[in-house]
């Protein structure tokens, strides 16, 4: 991601990426539609609320969960407040810098963002302490320890596996309409779970995961979000290329397929963090 | 939950699901610019200005063998219901490159090495789909300022109200509505630059949606086309 002009793939990497692609596999031995291998560790951060460190490939990121009080929108009065932030840390590539977050990084954070928020996986009604006062923020951010590729998807289930896993601090108001910490923590309700797939179009062919190097020569990206194995909450095409209706057509199921594996995935490495 | 249809099938504002709001266009706005396009989208109204290709500043942005495009996307302060913060939001930096990457693959890149094209888009009143019709205008400046174009770029969105696919959706319906798929196309070329969704389309939903809104944005190509003949020629008949 973030500058590409100081990772320039070789050409003959290039070449023969796309020679392996033009046979239906890629560079790295995977088929056209394979993801790479995926790992998630939720609760590698004890003083967060909610964590998650993923694994995709060769990409790292954690995903860290703070709830604490804050004042609602003027126009949403009864609702919490869902911030998601991220940041490629100078630890993550030779190229990365510290800084204010660039456009990708934004881009990053919001995709993330509104897979999460249109999913519907928390309700953020259940954080409201008192209408048009104070509500609960939950801050989602990220913090990308190493790059190879893909940011979005590894970023998407790190911030869902943490979400799935977080406790929030419980409030009560006292006689004299002070907002009052238990101490205790409740886990949060947890609805869908939204996974994101992320494609690359490279030579017009589309390809599921990209790696770094794939994502230095692609020409465009499309990142699709699904609830369901039948619905699809969120999508973002990126980059400067464009999709036939056909691609996009495939794009579509294969998300709402990979959807259904990577879910199951996320379901089990949750269910092994809670009997911890 | 506030119903968006009546029983008829129509829309609060009386238009069909497949219909389009009432779209002005005019090319040629901007004296200073290069090129320069406004753009009314219903209630959206929409200033495009391009300048260049010019100068690279900084200068290790500059590419030798293309031009690079530098586009923004900016709300005024009193395009919306409570003002908007003049600086640059999140929401703005990241419409600024998806639109930026909607133009790009129009502009003839390589025939402008070492410069750099500015694009300013500002939405003077925003009413649902400004990125559209955003678009639709920066497509139409860069084609006034005499820049090589393979195609345009044209912006319409598709949605889901009230559990029905509907085009074009504005606020209201934005808000309360099911789901909004904005898109943009390179009419001639047949591709789609820009993507995005936001809500719950089941995969029949989405087809139908996907479909709706590349015939939108067939028709905004059209209105396009219209707006630079009324320009160049004079006769508005494409």
């Amino acid at each position: 991601m973030a500058s590409k002009k100081s990772l320039v793939v070789e050409y003959l990497k290039y070449e023969q990426m796309l020679k392996e692609i033009s046979k239906g596999k890629r560079i790295d031995g995977r088929k056209l539609l394979e993801t790479r291998p995926l790992s998630i560790e939720p609760g590698v951060i004890e003083k967060a609320n909610g964590s998650a460190k993923v694994t995709l490939g060769n990409t790292e990121v954690i995903a860290g969960i703070k709830i604490q009080t804050g004042v609602p929108f003027d126009d949403t009065p009864n609702k919490g407040l869902l911030i998601v932030t991220s940041e490629i840390l100078p630890i993550a590539a030779s190229w990365a810098e510290p800084g204010p977050p660039n456009a990708e990084v934004i881009e990053l954070a919001r995709v993330v963002d509104r897979g999460v928020r249109e999913s519907k996986i928390i309700e953020l009604t259940d954080f409201c302490i008192v209408e048009g006062k104070k509500v609960l923020a939950i801050f989602v951010d990220i913090s990308v320890l190493n790059v190879d590729g893909n940011l979005f998807d590894a970023a998407s289930y790190a911030a869902v596996a943490a979400l799935l896993t977080a406790k929030m601090p419980k409030y009560k108001i006292t006689k004299e309409g002070e907002i009052e910490d238990t101490g205790k923590q409740i886990p949060l309700v947890t609805k869908l779970i939204p996974v994101s797939t992320t494609m690359a179009l490279i030579n017009d062919t589309i390809v599921v995961d990209p790696t770094l190097d794939e994502e230095t020569v692609m020409e465009a990206r499309f990142t699709i979000t699904t609830t369901t194995k039948n619905s699809i909450c969120a999508g973002q095409k990126g980059f400067p290329g464009g999709f036939s209706l056909k691609q996009i057509e495939l794009a579509v199921d294969t998300a709402l397929k990979n959807g259904e594996s990577i879910r199951k995935k996320i379901k089990k490495s949750v269910e092994l963090a809670q009997k911890k | 939950m506030s119903k968006l249809l009546n029983s008829k099938n129509r829309r609060l504002d009386g238009r069909k699901l497949d219909e389009l709001r009432p779209i002005k266009m005019e090319v040629g706005v901007i004296d200073n610019a290069n090129g320069s396009a406004y753009i009314e989208f219903g209630r959206n109204k929409v200033m495009a200005a391009v300048y260049g290709p010019k100068d690279v500043h900084p200068k290790h942005m500059m590419k030798t063998e293309s031009a690079i495009l530098k586009c923004r996307y900016h709300m005024t302060p009193f395009s919306t219901g409570t003002r908007k913060n003049p600086a640059p939001s999140r929401r703005e930096t990241e419409i600024s490159k998806i639109i930026s990457e909607a133009l790009e693959p129009a502009i003839v890149m390589t025939d402008y090495p070492r410069t750099a094209i500015h694009v300013y888009v500002e939405i003077l009143q925003s009413d649902g789909g400004s990125r559209c019709a955003g678009v639709t205008a920066a497509s139409l400046a860069l084609a006034d300022a005499g820049i090589n174009m393979r195609d345009l770029t044209s912006g319409c969105a598709a949605g889901k109200i009230d559990g029905k696919v509907a085009l074009d959706l504005d606020e209201v319906e934005d808000m309360e509505g099911d789901a909004d798929l904005p898109m943009a196309i390179l009419p001639n070329l047949e591709k789609v630059t820009l993507l995005q969704l936001d809500g719950d389309f089941s995969h029949k939903e989405f087809i139908e949606a996907l479909k709706l809104a590349k015939k939108g944005c067939l028709k905004v190509y059209e209105m396009q086309r219209n707006a630079l003949n009324d320009k160049y020629f004079g006769n508005g008949k494409a």
